[in-house]
């Protein structure tokens, strides 16, 4: 996966910011070309709503251009489109009274532990024994079933690849709390695809 | 030798590029004679990496034209206003 803020082709992140900032538009739809479809995956993932993601995907970029002028030089315009977009998904996610959200200000989790741990070997090379949507059905369901507040961090950590601190930025909560929550999203995470992806047929390790 | 729980808590450390030789050395030492912790690792780092493995998919057509058109609404907004 190209690492975000890379590009295979053309102007760097930075000069592209630099010229869009000075008044090229050109400048920046080749931003939002570079990262529509990951800020499109990260709502979607966010909000678990299709329409909802579509507004935010187009108010996140909307509002950047709005206030493009705002944006300090010296930081990275992913991190920063990431963060308007987290913050209109998150508002979006709050407007929702369906949703079974737990606030993201509460307390640190200190974790009981599962105790059924999974604690089985993988069968080999899983992404080839399924078709790509197959494999992305999995892992969207995967990341469904976490808590809103444990997936926002694992997105923005894990899958963004925004740093600690970036995220905790992002999100408004502690570094600690986002420390504590992505153990628990990844550990999580590793126990559903195991019951998915365990070599069948040998339990030398379930004895724990 | 530490316990499992408390090498698990330890797990982020273990698992980041980042991490100083010597506490890799002291949480190596838990995961060279617990089996089971092992198996977490292992299973944890694959799991890190079908998910970073998995490029964004495009955006459908529909959407990216609105998008677009929305954005160059706001571009000849800004422009008038200029
Ligand atoms: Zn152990």
């Amino acid at each position: 996966m190209a690492s975000p803020g890379n590009n295979a082709s053309g102007f760097d992140e930075q000069e592209l910011v630099t010229r869009a900032q000075a008044g090229d538009n050109s400048a920046f739809t080749a931003l939002v070309q570079r990262y529509q479809n990951r800020i499109y995956r990260l709502a979607k993932n966010i909000t678990q709503n299709k329409e909802d993601a579509e507004d935010v995907l187009q108010e996140a970029f909307l509002k950047a251009y709005s206030h493009l002028d705002t944006f300090q030089r010296n930081a990275k315009f992913y991190t920063w489109i990431v963060r308007i977009a987290v913050n209109e998904a998150l508002m979006k996610l709050r407007k929702r009274k369906t949703d079974r959200t737990v606030p993201l200000d509460e307390p640190v989790d200190t974790g009981e532990e599962t105790v059924n741990r999974e604690i089985a070997v993988w069968e080999d090379n899983p992404e080839q024994r399924y078709s790509r949507d197959e494999m992305q059905q999995i892992l969207d369901e995967a990341v469904q079933d976490l808590k809103p507040d444990f997936r926002a961090v694992f997105l923005l950590r894990d899958i963004e690849e925004l740093s600690t601190e970036e995220t905790a930025e992002a999100l408004g909560v502690s570094v600690p709390a986002v420390k504590s929550r992505l153990l628990r999203a990844r550990l999580a995470l590793r126990e559903k695809l195991t019951r998915k992806f365990k070599r069948k047929g040998e339990d030398v390790f379930a004895h724990l | 030798m530490l316990t499992c729980k408390q090498f698990l808590e330890e797990l982020n450390d273990y698992l980041d590029p980042s991490i100083d030789p010597e506490t890799k050395r002291h949480l190596e030492a838990h995961v060279c004679e617990c089996p089971n912790c092992f198996v977490i690792v292992d299973t944890t780092q694959k799991t890190l990496k079908v998910f970073r493995g998995m490029d964004p998919q495009p955006i459908p057509e529909d959407l990216k034209n609105r998008l677009w058109s929305a954005l160059e609404r706001k571009m000849a907004a800004k422009k008038g206003v200029a």
